[in-house]
C-alpha cells in the first residue's frame, strides 16, 4: 500500500495539512452553541465520543415537524482541528437553504462532509466521523420524543451486504479483532462473497477502521 | 484570527524537538562543508586534516564528559545511539550459550533488560524487537511526580539482567531522574549478589548489568561529567544543544561488551562503520563546548522565564495540571494539561499566532495514541489530550513569555466555550467512560494494554 506523505492534501495537493476551507471552519466555526445549553430551547440533542479518546461531540437540533426538516443545528466539541472543521461544515450543510429533510440528513456520511471541506489529511479522517454520528443520535432523540419509534435508526446497523446481512458494525468488529485485510474480513463475515458490488465500500471501511484503531498504514 | 504569513514573528517554544543552529557552531563547521571536504580515512593532507578535526572534536567532547577519547562513538542521531547501546549490548550476549529457563518455555533466553516506561521510542521500540529475540524486558513504572519507581528497580534486578536503561530526563516533562542514585543501587546490588552473579554461567563479564542513560534532553542543562554520573553508556544529541541535526553520539565505558549494529569499513574502532560526518562532528563539539561554558548562566535565565510562564498560566487559566516533577525538572520544560480542551486544536490556534509548542494529544501523534509518557504518570486520558509542552531555549526572551501569556488565555477561553466537557481537577479514574466511544468500543490504546 503506497502512501503519500501525510502533509500533502490528498484532494488538492496542498502542502499544508489542512485545506483553506478546513482552516476557515477551524478558526471561525459556524453554529457553535456559545451560550449555556438550555434544554428547553432545543427539540432534541445527541452526544457521541469519549473525552478519553480525545473526541466528544454534542449536538442540539430544532425540527420543523410539518416539513420534517432540521431548522437549527448547534454543537460543541472537545476535539481537534479536523473534528471542529468537519462538524462546523456539517452544521452548514444541514441548515443551509432553510433546513435539510430529516431523511436526507440521516444519509450524510463523513465522506460527504470531507468532500465539501476539500479533503482532510489521511490520518485525520478518523477525526471527522463524530459529527454525523452525533447528528443521527440527535435525530433519534427527536424520533423518541415525538414517538416516531419506527423511524429510529440504530447506528452501525446499516447493511452493506444484503445477502449476508453484514453491517458496518460487523466490519468494525472484525477489524478490531485483527482482521485488517479484505480476505481476513471475508473469512469472518463472508461479506461480498455473493454480492461483490459492495466490495469497494467494504475495503474503504476496512481501511478506515484499520487506521482508526491501529494507526496509519506504513508504506 | 489573522492567517497572513507575512506578519508572523515566530515564538519558538519547542526546543525539546530541536534547537536553532548556533551561528558560532555554523562558523566552525563551514570549512568542512566547503573547502576542507576530505575523508578522515585518507592519508594525504586533506584527509589528515579532516582526521585531525575529528580527533580534536572528539577530545573536546570527551574532556567535557571526563572520559577517554576512544570511549565515544559518533552516530547519525540520538536514536541510533540508543539503538547501538541497547541492541549492541544485547547482541554481545546472544553470542553466549543461551539459557533455557522455566519462563522461556524451551525458547532460548539471553537475559533481562530493564528500562523505564518513559523512555524515548528509540529505546522502547528496540526493546520490542528484543522481546522476540530471547530477552525479557521489564518496563519500570513511574510515580505520579514523574520519577522512576526505584523500589521496583531494586526488585527487578536479577543475575540475568544485562542492561538497565533509564533516561536522564524524559522528553515530555523534563523530569530529572536520579541517575547517580540508580548507579548506586546497581552497584550495591552487585556487591550483595556477587556470589550469585559469579555462579551464573552466562556472566563472563562481572560488570553486568550495564547502566545506560539517554541524556539527549538533559545534556543542555545538567552536568554530564561522568565522574559524577557513573554510567556505562550515555546517549547525546547535537541538535538539542544548538548543534546540527544528523549527529549524535554514545559514550561507551572501556570494557563494556558491545557489538556494532552497522557494519562496513570499520571506522570508529569498528563500532560504527561509515565515513565520519566531519562537519557534523565539528559542530557537535563546538555546540557542546559552548553549552558547557554557558550552562550555568543560561539555566538561570531560562528557568526565570519558564517559572514566569508557569506562574502566569496557573494564574490566568483555571483547571490546569502540571505534568512531571514540580522541582526536579529541566529548567526549560513546562508541560501542563489544560482541562476540557484538546491539544491539537490549541496547538493550531497558537500556531496561527506564531507560537510553536507541542502536545501529547493522540490527534497529534502518528500512532493516534495519547502520549505514553504522560499516560505513565497516571493521568486520565482526558488530561493527556489537553496537554501542552513548552520547551524554552536560549534565544527566548521575557517578551516572548508575555506574548504567550497575553494570547493563551483567550485561545483556551474560546476552545472551552466550544467544549461540551467539564472535567474535574481531582479526577483519578484512568478513563471516565470506556464504553462511550463510537460503536461502544473500548479505544485501541486501552485494549492493547489489557
Amino acid at each position: 500500500m503506497k502512501k503519500k506523505p501525510d502533509v500533502v492534501n490528498k484532494f488538492t495537493g496542498d502542502s499544508w495539512a489542512y485545506s483553506k476551507s478546513v482552516r476557515d471552519h477551524f478558526f471561525k466555526p459556524k453554529n457553535i452553541l456559545w451560550e449555556k445549553p438550555v434544554d428547553a430551547i432545543f427539540d432534541a440533542e445527541g452526544v457521541v465520543g469519549s473525552p478519553a479518546c480525545g473526541d466528544v461531540m454534542r449536538i442540539w437540533i430544532n425540527v420543523n415537524p410539518k416539513k420534517d426538516t432540521i431548522t437549527d443545528f448547534k454543537w460543541r466539541t472537545f476535539g481537534c482541528a479536523s473534528a471542529i472543521a468537519s462538524t462546523s461544515m456539517l452544521s452548514v450543510m444541514v441548515t443551509e437553504r432553510g433546513g435539510m429533510k430529516i431523511d436526507k440528513a440521516l444519509q450524510i456520511r463523513p465522506q460527504d462532509i470531507m468532500k465539501r471541506l476539500g479533503g482532510l489529511p489521511d490520518r485525520k479522517i478518523h477525526c471527522s466521523v463524530l459529527g454525523d454520528k452525533a447528528l443521527r443520535a440527535a435525530i433519534n432523540d427527536w424520533f423518541k420524543k415525538t414517538k416516531q419509534f419506527s423511524r429510529i435508526v440504530v447506528d452501525g446497523r446499516q447493511i452493506i451486504d444484503p445477502n449476508t446481512k453484514t453491517t458496518e458494525a460487523d466490519i468494525e468488529e472484525a477489524v478490531l479483532e485483527g482482521a485488517t485485510t479484505l480476505e481476513a474480513v471475508q473469512k469472518r463475515t463472508k461479506v461480498g462473497i455473493g454480492f461483490p458490488e459492495c466490495l469497494p465500500k467494504v475495503e474503504e471501511l476496512i481501511r478506515f477502521y484499520r487506521e482508526k484503531y491501529f494507526g496509519p498504514d506504513l508504506i | 484570527m489573522c492567517m497572513k504569513k507575512s506578519v508572523k514573528k515566530r515564538y519558538y517554544f519547542d526546543h525539546a524537538a530541536t534547537t536553532p543552529l548556533d551561528k558560532r557552531v555554523l562558523k566552525k563547521m563551514m570549512p568542512f562543508l566547503t573547502s576542507e571536504f576530505g575523508n578522515p580515512s585518507n592519508l594525504y593532507e586533506m584527509g589528515r586534516k579532516a582526521g585531525q578535526a575529528v580527533a580534536e572534536a572528539t577530545e573536546t567532547i570527551t574532556d567535557i564528559l571526563n572520559c577517554r577519547p576512544d570511549e565515544f562513538v559518533f552516530t547519525g542521531s540520538a536514536t541510533e545511539a540508543d539503538n547501538l547501546a541497547i541492541l549492541g549490548v544485547a547482541r554481545a550476549h546472544t553470542k553466549r550459550v543461551p539459557l533455557f529457563n522455566s519462563e522461556s518455555k524451551g525458547a532460548p533466553f539471553f537475559g533481562r533488560i530493564i528500562v523505564s516506561q518513559i523512555e524515548h521510542k528509540g529505546i522502547l521500540a528496540v526493546c520490542d524487537v528484543l522481546r522476540k529475540d530471547g530477552f525479557d524486558v521489564v518496563e519500570l513504572p513511574v510515580l505520579k511526580n514523574g520519577l522512576v519507581d526505584l523500589e521496583v528497580l531494586k526488585k527487578s534486578l536479577t543475575p540475568e539482567t544485562i542492561l538497565v536503561s533509564i533516561t536522564s530526563a524524559d522528553s515530555e516533562t523534563g523530569t530529572i531522574q536520579p541517575i547517580a542514585e540508580i548507579a548506586k543501587i546497581i552497584r550495591n546490588w552487585k556487591i550483595e549478589n556477587s556470589l550469585k552473579i559469579k555462579n551464573f554461567k552466562l556472566k563472563i563479564d562481572g560488570s553486568l548489568p550495564c547502566l545506560h542513560t539517554d541524556a539527549s534532553q538533559a545534556a543542555g542543562y545538567v552536568d554530564i561529567d561522568l565522574g559524577k554520573l557513573p554510567v556505562d553508556l550515555m546517549t547525546l544529541s547535537a541538535h538539542k544543544l544548538g548543534g546540527p541535526k544528523g549527529i549524535g553520539g554514545l559514550y561507551i565505558r572501556h570494557g563494556v561488551n558491545i557489538e556494532p549494529i552497522i557494519y562496513g569499513g570499520g571506522q570508529q574502532g569498528k563500532l560504527r562503520s561509515g565515513t565520519e560526518n566531519v562537519p557534523g562532528i565539528v559542530g557537535f563539539a563546538e555546540a557542546i563546548r559552548l553549552n558547557n561554558f554557558h550552562r550555568g548562566d543560561t539555566s538561570v535565565k531560562i528557568k526565570k522565564m519558564r517559572d514566569e510562564l508557569e506562574k502566569g498560566i496557573f494564574k490566568l487559566i483555571h483547571k490546569v495540571v502540571l505534568n512531571g516533577h514540580p522541582a526536579k525538572r529541566l529548567p526549560n520544560f513546562l508541560n501542563v494539561s489544560i482541562l476540557d480542551v484538546e491539544g491539537e486544536a490549541m496547538l493550531l490556534y497558537l500556531d496561527a499566532l506564531g507560537i510553536m509548542v507541542s502536545t501529547g494529544s493522540a490527534c497529534n501523534s502518528q500512532s493516534l495514541e495519547p502520549s505514553k509518557v504522560l499516560t505513565a504518570l497516571g493521568n486520565p486520558y482526558e488530561f493527556v489530550h489537553g496537554s501542552l509542552r513548552f520547551t524554552l531555549g536560549k534565544e527566548n526572551k521575557m517578551s516572548d513569555i508575555k506574548y504567550v501569556l497575553k494570547h493563551l488565555p483567550a485561545v483556551v477561553k474560546k476552545l472551552r466555550a466550544m467544549s461540551p466537557l467539564d472535567l474535574k481537577l481531582g479526577q483519578t479514574a484512568k478513563i471516565s467512560n470506556q464504553k462511550a466511544f463510537v460503536g461502544n468500543q473500548i479505544p485501541h490504546f486501552v485494549r492493547k494494554s489489557h
